[in-house]
Formats: C-alpha cells, structure tokens, sequence
C-alpha cells in the first residue's frame, strides 16, 4: 500500500483515529486493572498496621490535618476486645533526598512509646539512604517515648543516631516520626 | 536478513547502550542494583515490540509529516499501559521503578526503532527487532547494574555476600558515568577482535 499524502485532511483522520483508538485501549486498562490497584495499596496498608501493631481484632481509621504538613494523615486506632492496644500512624515527609515521599506507618503503644516502625514507601539513594530499611537504624526508635526522646539527629541536637552518609534521609525520617507523633498527641486532645 | 540475526543483532553488534548509545538517561538512573536493571529491561522490551509491531501495521496509513506524532502516541499508549499492569500484579517492582516507567516515554531508544526500523520494515521484522533490542538494552542494564550493586554495595541481586560499604561513588551518578565507560570500552575491545 502506497503511503498516504500529507494533505490537511489525511493528517487530522489519521491522528485523530490512533488518538481514539490509544484511548480506547487506555479505558480498558485501567477499568480491569483498577481494582488489583486498590487492593494492592490497601494490603501493604495493611501490612505495615499489622508489622507495627501488638494483635489485635478491630481496626478503626480515621484522616485528621496535621498541623505541620499539606497533606492529611491516617489515624488507625487498634483495639483488642474493649482495651486499646495501640495506634498506628501514616506519616510521610518530603525532606528527602529524592523528589518521592517517604511514606512510613509508626505503631505508638497506649502509653505513648513507639512500638515499631515500618516504610511503606521510600526511593532514597541506594546503598545510602535505602539503609534505613535496616534493622540498625529503624529499631532504635522502638520502644522510645518521643517525650523524652528527642527526634533529631545527633548533629541537630537530637538522640537519632543517622545513618553514615546518609544525613538528608535520616533527618527526613525523624521529621516523618515527629510529625507522627505530633499527631498522634493531637488525636489524644480530643 | 534471517530472523536470528535480526534478533541477536541487539545484543552485541547494535546494542543500544553500549553500542548505540541511546536512552543513556534511564540507564544511568535505574542500574544502582540488578533487580532494577533487569526490571526496567523487561518493561522496556515490552513497550519497544508492542510498539514496533503496532508502528509497523499502520506505517501505511500515517501520513509522513504527523509520523512522530503519530509515534508518540502510540509509544505512551504502551507505557501507560504497562504501568497500570505493573501497579496491579508486581507492586514491589513498581514501587522500585517510580518514576523510571513513565520515563520510558522519552527513551531514545522506542522512538529511534520506531523511526529507523519499524515503519520501513514488515510487522513480524518489526516484533523480532524490538524483542531483540529490548532484550540487548536488559541484558546491558543488567551488567552495569550487577557490577555498580556489587562493587558500590558488596551485594547481589539485593543479598549482601560481604560486610560493609563497598566504594560508595558507584552507587551514586558518576559511578554509573566509569561503569558505563569501562563498559563500552569493553564493548569495542571484543567488537574489534571479533
């Protein structure tokens, strides 16, 4: 077949046929991949609540706007029976060293001491800031109250001990701690 | 030419990184590990035979001046594409890619097949020459990515197979400018005797 002439007209059909027709197969997509998408968010929430939690059998979420950030956080407040096991907070911090956030889920225990912490979702420098995922870094925070724990490097005047390297990244995950924390008190005043 | 040819040509003979040199930005970005190189790799094969295979089935009827346009489109129809399928069944691996996926939109290496290939050649050419591309641009990636993760990092394919730091400037971008240099050197060096 012989190629089309580039008159006005073969010009406009023709990207206005591929247009629809890549729209078309788009649409589709992401209607049959929309809900794997959901449920593959929601189970690595999940996870993280579970990871940071002691057990428990009911989970009640909730959004509230902290104080220091842009965008809302996720409060899940845990209950065993009728006691109160602990709560588990989303925080993020967009400190660090690359342009994504640092999503992390912190468990705080009913007296306020961080029971763990889990990342949810971080694109740090390998081999850097990635080492935050370590266990050496993660758990120093485990079982810490952040009232008498300060949330700050030690070059800062803090108690965290950063990671070698790898400064930017720790300061952003303190700041994602701290902002958890801070919302978690807020939660508490109501 | 034979389709054998056609299909191993991406390996050595027109390797697009290290012989072509093309789509270097990703390259640099995503090789700080294997997994990722060979991540990346795969989902950039797949895009380069969907769409050269699609380029070439309507070469004809795309009016020559509003070809790249044309192009264009159907590339991030592929990427897009590839995305959402990523985002939905290997979750882990898209959150380890990020922003490399769309990025594959502006790979040198698509549009240049399917400028230089595609829309002169048949369409099951066109499949054998993006398979075969996309599987030499993996393979490549996959090199650099296993020697800056072992030499930066002291690991392999993610588990570490010696204690501490390895030497850091691999791991960060100018690592990858040496690795890939080294690379391509050796590329010419075997080029030459072969």
């Amino acid at each position: 077949m012989a190629q089309k002439e580039s008159s006005l007209k073969n010009m406009i059909i023709s990207l206005v046929v591929i247009s629809f027709v890549a729209s078309l197969a788009l649409g589709g997509i992401y209607t049959i991949t929309k809900e794997p998408i959901e449920l593959a968010i929601k189970a690595k929430q999940e996870n993280a609540i579970k990871e940071v939690l002691p057990a428990f059998d009911s989970l009640y979420s909730f959004k509230i706007l902290p104080d220091n950030g842009k965008d809302s956080m996720s409060i899940h407040t845990a209950y065993r029976g009728d006691t109160l096991v602990g709560t588990a907070v989303s925080t993020y911090s967009n400190l660090g060293y690359n342009a994504t956030q640092i999503q992390l889920m912190v468990g705080f225990l009913p007296d306020s001491k961080i029971q763990k912490i889990s990342i949810v979702q971080q694109s740090e420098t390998p081999g850097l800031g990635t080492k935050m995922t370590e266990p050496k870094f993660k758990e120093q925070f485990n079982g810490k109250n952040p009232a008498e724990f300060k949330l700050k490097v030690k070059k800062d005047g803090g108690q965290v001990d950063a990671i070698t390297a790898a400064t930017i990244s720790s300061r952003a995950f303190c700041d994602a701690v701290d902002r958890a924390y801070e919302t978690y008190q807020k939660k508490g005043e109501k | 030419m034979n389709q054998w040819k056609n299909f191993t040509k991406g390996f050595v003979r027109e390797n697009p990184i290290l012989v072509l040199v093309l789509g270097t930005c990703p390259t640099l970005a995503v090789t700080t590990s294997s997994i990722n190189g060979i991540g990346m790799g795969l989902a950039t094969t797949f895009v380069l035979a969907g769409s050269n295979a699609v380029v070439s089935l309507v070469k004809s009827t795309i009016p020559d001046k509003v070809r790249i346009p044309a192009f264009v489109v159907i590339i991030a129809s592929f990427v897009t594409i590839v995305q959402l399928l990523m985002q939905a069944y290997t979750p882990s691996l898209y959150d380890a890619l990020g922003i490399f996926i769309p990025l594959i939109v502006v790979n040198c290496i698509v549009l240049g097949r399917a400028e230089a290939y595609a829309s002169k050649q048949g369409v099951f050419s066109s499949l054998i020459d993006g398979l075969g591309m996309g599987l030499g641009f993996t393979m490549a990636l996959f090199i650099l990515g296993a020697f800056r993760e072992a030499v930066g990092n002291a690991s392999f394919m993610g588990h570490k197979f010696a204690d501490g730091d390895g030497i850091l400037v691999f791991i960060l971008s100018p690592g990858a400018f040496i690795a890939l240099g080294y690379f391509i050197a050796l590329m010419n060096r075997i080029k030459k005797t072969s």
